[in-house]
C-alpha cells in the first residue's frame, strides 16, 4: 500500500503480549502488513496503517488484540447517521453500501 | 452451473456496478458445483453478491471444485463481514442445509481473506465441524494458492490500484445524480430571487449555471479524488476534495458567462465545499482508512463544508442586487 498513508496516531489498535501465544493467525488475516511474530510473540511493527478493520482480533483465538470496537464501513455516511443518531436518541439506518 | 459467463451476466455487472439496479444482484445461496467436483474437491466460501461470484467463476474456469455461497443479502464479502452477515454462524448454517459433511470427505472450507473481520476461523471447527483457512484476497491468486497451499505476503496485502478505483467511480457517481434532481429545483428557484421578487429568465440561466458548476463538483469529487488519490496532497480525503474542487471552479471560470465577482466567489465555495464533501465520503470505499481516523477529519471537514455551503448560496442570492 505504497502512497497510501492515512493520518497518523489515530488509530485504536492494542497488543497485549501476555495474552499472546504467538499463534500468528492476526499476521495471516490482517490485509496490512501490521504484525511480526518473533521469539513465540506478536509485536506491532506498523500501526499507523491500520485501518481497523478488527480481523485480527476476531481471529485472535486469546483475545490479545483490541481494536476500534465501532463497527460500519468507515464512510462519512455512516458516520453523520451515527451522530444523528446519538443527538436523536434513534437507531441508525447504516449506509447503503 | 458453467463457468463461462455470458454478455447477460456481464450487463449485469454494469447495472449493479451503476448502482441502480445493485440490490437485484443476489446469488442463491447454497452449494455450487464447478467442474467436476467429487469428494475431495477443494471447498470455497463466498457472499451471493454477484459480483463477487462472478470474479471467482472467472477465475476458476477449467477447476474442478465445490463454491458454498452464502447468504450476505447480496452484499459483498468485505461490506458483509463488517456487518456481520458473513459470520461463522451463516456459514455453518450453509454447511448443514447442503450436508457438506456427507458430500465431501475432507473437512476443511477455504474462506476470502477479507471475510477475516467477520469470520473467527477458529469458531467454525466448533460450530460445524469444518476448519476455516483463510486464501488470498483477490480471486485471481486463488489458482496459485489451490496449487501451493499457501499464501504469499502480498497476496495477503490489500492493494488500491487505479484500476481498482475506477471500478468504484461509476457507483459514486450514480450514487450522488439521484439527488441531483431535487437540487436542481432548489438551484432554479434560488437562482431566480431578483430585486422584482422572481425572474424567470435569471432563474432559467443562473439555474443552469449552477447545475454545470454543481455537475463539476461531482466530476471532482467523486471521480478526479478517488482516481488521483495517491497523487494529491494531504492525508485527509477532505483537503484532497477541496483541492480538486478549486482547481476545477477555476477551470469553470473559463467557460462559464459568469460577470459578477461575487457570483465567481459563490461558485468557488460551492464547487470545493461540494467536491470536498464527496471527497469525504469515499473514505467508506477504499481499504486503508480507519473509521477513527474518518471521525476525526470529519469535524473539520464538515466544519468547511457548511460554511462553504452557506457562503455560497448567500452569495448566489446576493449576485442580482449587485
Ligand atoms: S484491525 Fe485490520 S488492519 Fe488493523 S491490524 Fe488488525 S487486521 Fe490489520
Ligand atoms: S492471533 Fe493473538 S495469539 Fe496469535 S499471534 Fe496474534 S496476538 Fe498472538
Amino acid at each position: 500500500m505504497q502512497g497510501f498513508r492515512y493520518l497518523d496516531d489515530t488509530a485504536i489498535l492494542r497488543l497485549s503480549v501476555e495474552k499472546c501465544i504467538g499463534c500468528g493467525n492476526c499476521l495471516l488475516v490482517c490485509p496490512h502488513r501490521i504484525f511480526q511474530v518473533q521469539d513465540g510473540k506478536a509485536e506491532i511493527v506498523d500501526r499507523n496503517a491500520c485501518m481497523e478493520c478488527g480481523a485480527c482480533a476476531k481471529n485472535c483465538p486469546t483475545a490479545a488484540i483490541y481494536v476500534n470496537p465501532d463497527d460500519g464501513c468507515g464512510c462519512a455516511a455512516y458516520i453523520i447517521n451515527s451522530w444523528i443518531t446519538k443527538i436523536r436518541g434513534k437507531a441508525a439506518s447504516g449506509c447503503s453500501c | 452451473m458453467t463457468a463461462t459467463l455470458t454478455l447477460r451476466d456481464d450487463l449485469g455487472s454494469i447495472g449493479a456496478r451503476t448502482g441502480f439496479t445493485r440490490n437485484n444482484y443476489k446469488i442463491t445461496p447454497g452449494l455450487y458445483c464447478l467442474g467436476d467436483a467429487g469428494k475431495n474437491s477443494p471447498v470455497l466460501v463466498t457472499a451471493n453478491y454477484k459480483l463477487s461470484f462472478d470474479a471467482l467463476r472467472k477465475e476458476l474456469m477449467g477447476q474442478n471444485l465445490w463454491i458454498l455461497v452464502v447468504d450476505t443479502r447480496g452484499i459483498n464479502v468485505w461490506c458483509a463481514a463488517g456487518k456481520g452477515t458473513f459470520s461463522a454462524e451463516e456459514i455453518a448454517y450453509q454447511v448443514q442445509r447442503a450436508q457438506l459433511d456427507q458430500i465431501v470427505s475432507h473437512r476443511e472450507l477455504l474462506l476470502p481473506q477479507l471475510s477475516a473481520n467477520g469470520v473467527a476461523a477458529h469458531e467454525l471447527k466448533k460450530l460445524c465441524g469444518f476448519r476455516g483457512r483463510f486464501g488470498p484476497i483477490l480471486a485471481a491468486d486463488i489458482p496459485e494458492f489451490l496449487r501451493t497451499g499457501e499464501t504469499s505476503e502480498t497476496m495477503r496485502t490489500v492493494t488500491f490500484s487505479l484500476r481498482e478505483r475506477a471500478v468504484l467511480v461509476p457507483l459514486e457517481v450514480c450514487m450522488t445524480l439521484k439527488h441531483l434532481f431535487v437540487a436542481a429545483v432548489v438551484f432554479f428557484v434560488l437562482s431566480g430571487i431578483s430585486p422584482d421578487f422572481f425572474s424567470l429568465g435569471l432563474a432559467l440561466n443562473r439555474g443552469t449555471v449552477l447545475l454545470l458548476a454543481t455537475l463539476m463538483a461531482i466530476f471532482a469529487g467523486a471521480a478526479a479524488t478517488p482516481l488521483l488519490l495517491p497523487w494529491l496532497p494531504f492525508r485527509q480525503f477532505w483537503l484532497k476534495g477541496a483541492v480538486v474542487g478549486a482547481i476545477a471552479a477555476l477551470l469553470l471560470f473559463a467557460g462559464l458567462p459568469l460577470t459578477s465577482s461575487i457570483e465567481k466567489i459563490a461558485i468557488f465555495l460551492w464547487v470545493s465545499g461540494s467536491s470536498a464533501f464527496l471527497a469525504m465520503n469515499f473514505t467508506g470505499s477504499t481499504p486503508f482508512t480507519s473509521l477513527s481516523g474518518v471521525a476525526k477529519e470529519m469535524r473539520p471537514g464538515l466544519a468547511f463544508q457548511i460554511s462553504s455551503t452557506v457562503l455560497a448560496i448567500l452569495f448566489w442570492v446576493a449576485g442580482p442586487f449587485m
